[in-house]
């Protein structure tokens, strides 16, 4: 056989000396192949390459649909923003629970068997998609606002804060940490989708019936409803109050679950 | 070197892997052999990380596998050929463990030639590979970091017989040059084949363990004569005793060299004279999982 031949040096493990000590690997290498990680499937670079593509007809759509009056450019980075929002918490939730759905994490934790320090290096990765998708917004919405006004014949109106554009983004980080609490709880993708879902679709309609029908949930709501919440960062922070009804969505919905996933990735068997 | 010592795996009131003890050794290939379900990959996952022990603990040369600071650099393992994403390439898979490990990137291409993956194969996706190439890709991405232990769940299954072999003389090649390889089969013909020690498991504890040189010694020997009762006779006047076997020939628990001895002074013509090896230890590999096996076949 030709392959025999050859392992007689490729396959020496006393071939190389062994060094002394080897060293750890850094978190950064561990980011950087988890970020890889996210594009290199077929299904991964699409829904990445979605959010770009969405983005861009979002940006056509609101200079073809948008009447004159609210040509801005906040109406541009929201309409281009909204995808974002939508897919980046998949791909934050898909990047953790495809390790045990696809079965990867077999090989991926015998390579980084601290499983804690794994999912610390998928968040950061999905945080890395999500700058750079909101720079891409930002940006995409910079020229379409440019050119929308421009063929509308209405002067261009620059009227997004930066204090604004940052609670956007924390807005929507609030998003992605979603996806990846629901990715450490559930560890399975069909699953994880499906509750991704109901959450953010479903839970925050139910809410806002039960707000309208029974008066002690109506004051409750903003405390305890995320999503709701959320909704202030996107419009922009207006009072403390707000701040402080982010603070316990943000406890209940994504720092209390997030203890508990973590734990249960840690201690779960990887089979 | 791979220490096992009293591991022990619990689920409720299951226990799955119970008190199991072994040093698998540089320069050997210990097979780890065991019915279906009899707890080897279960041992296996404990030793690497993946399922904690309920007791007991797994070292690798000295060091728990969570205390490594690299381990693709010192353990190669494979647990499951087919626990891939799908979606990814051959290629990609093996890129990402030489990234992770901070080996040079010739590394991929060096090892795709290894395992015998062309180029054109190591760019499809895992998805539509066969198990054999699988496991071909499964032995590279252990291989990548060079490590000087092996843990390989089931190595063999899926391959050919022309594969099976390719597969027993990588294994041995890496023995050979102080490597650590721990392997797993439900089949025995396998582990005969490539294994020099053999650890066998049935319903999660060991039933025996050894060279397998001693355990096929200890298998006894069959031998043959031209003429069947002479050479019982023969055995019978040295004070070996025999059984005859159904195929007309002996089987004695004494060693060939004794045999022979025996049918020389006793001027018997040998036609046939071994260890019961195959045989032998397949005879007990049945008999010692008896109780254990899920099948209990007349066979």
């Amino acid at each position: 056989m030709t392959a025999t031949a050859t392992t007689a040096t490729a396959v020496d493990p006393v071939r190389t000396p062994r060094r002394a000590e080897i060293a750890p690997i850094p978190l950064s290498r561990v980011v950087r192949v988890e970020l890889r990680k996210m594009f290199d499937t077929r299904s991964g670079f699409w829904l990445i390459a979605s959010i770009g593509i969405t983005g861009l007809l979002a940006t056509i759509a609101t200079v073809a649909f948008a009447p004159d009056d609210v040509l801005t450019y906040y109406t541009f980075a929201k309409a281009i923003g909204f995808p974002i929002t939508v897919i980046l918490p998949m791909v934050a939730l898909l990047s953790i629970t495809s390790e045990w759905s696809q079965r990867s994490g077999l090989t991926t934790f015998t390579y980084v068997s601290s499983r804690e320090r794994v999912v610390g290096a998928k968040t950061l990765s999905a945080v890395i998609v999500a700058i750079a998708s909101m720079l891409f917004a930002f940006a995409a919405g910079a020229v379409g606002n440019v050119v929308g006004s421009a063929i509308a014949g209405v002067p261009t109106v620059w009227d997004l804060s930066l204090g604004h554009a940052l609670t956007i983004v924390l807005g929507n980080l609030v998003s992605l940490s979603i996806g990846t609490v629901l990715g450490m709880v559930l560890r399975s993708s069909a699953g994880g989708l499906v509750m991704y879902f109901v959450l953010v679709l479903l839970v925050p309609n139910l809410s806002a019936l039960l707000a309208a029908s029974q008066e002690w949930y109506h004051d409750l709501q903003p405390w305890v409803d995320l999503p709701y919440a959320q909704t202030f960062l996107f419009d922009g922070m207006h009072t403390g109050a707000e701040w402080a009804h982010v603070l316990t969505g943000v406890t209940l919905w994504l720092v209390l679950p997030g203890m508990y996933g973590l734990r249960r990735v840690m201690r779960s068997e990887v089979k | 070197m791979i220490t096992i010592d009293s591991l022990t795996k619990k689920y409720g009131a299951t226990t799955v892997v119970h008190d199991i003890s072994f040093a698998a050794r540089p320069g050997r290939v210990t097979g780890f052999l065991g019915p279906n379900g009899a707890g080897k990959s279960t041992s296996m996952r404990m030793m690497v990380g993946l399922t904690t022990p309920t007791e007991g603990t797994a070292t690798i040369a000295g060091r728990r596998f969570a205390d490594l600071p690299n381990p693709g650099r010192e353990v190669g393992v494979m647990l499951d050929a087919s626990a891939q994403h799908a979606g990814r390439t051959g290629r990609e898979i093996l890129t990402i463990a030489q990234q992770i490990m901070g080996v040079p990137a010739t590394r991929v291409a060096e090892l795709l030639d290894i395992v015998s993956l062309t180029p054109a194969e190591a760019d499809r996706r895992v998805g539509g590979y066969s198990l054999g190439m699988r496991q071909r890709l499964g032995i590279a991405a252990a291989l990548v970091g060079d490590p000087s232990v092996l843990i390989l769940d089931e190595p063999a299954n899926g391959l050919d017989p022309a594969g099976i072999r390719w597969m027993r003389d990588l294994l041995r090649d890496y023995a050979d040059h102080g490597g650590t390889v721990l392997l797993s089969s439900h089949l025995l013909s396998e582990v005969e084949i490539i294994a020099d020690d053999i650890v066998m498991i049935g319903q999660g504890r060991i039933v025996c363990q050894g060279a397998k040189s001693e355990l096929l010694q200890a298998a006894g020997t069959v031998v043959r004569a031209t003429d069947g009762a002479a050479l019982q006779r023969a055995l019978a006047a040295a004070g070996i005793p025999a059984s005859v076997a159904d195929d007309g020939s002996l089987r004695t628990e004494a060693d060939p060299a004794r045999v022979g001895r025996a049918a020389y002074d006793g001027g018997v013509v040998l036609t046939e004279l071994r260890t019961a090896d195959s045989g032998g230890l397949e005879e007990m590999f049945l008999e010692l999982t008896a109780d254990t096996q899920r099948e209990r076949t007349a066979a």
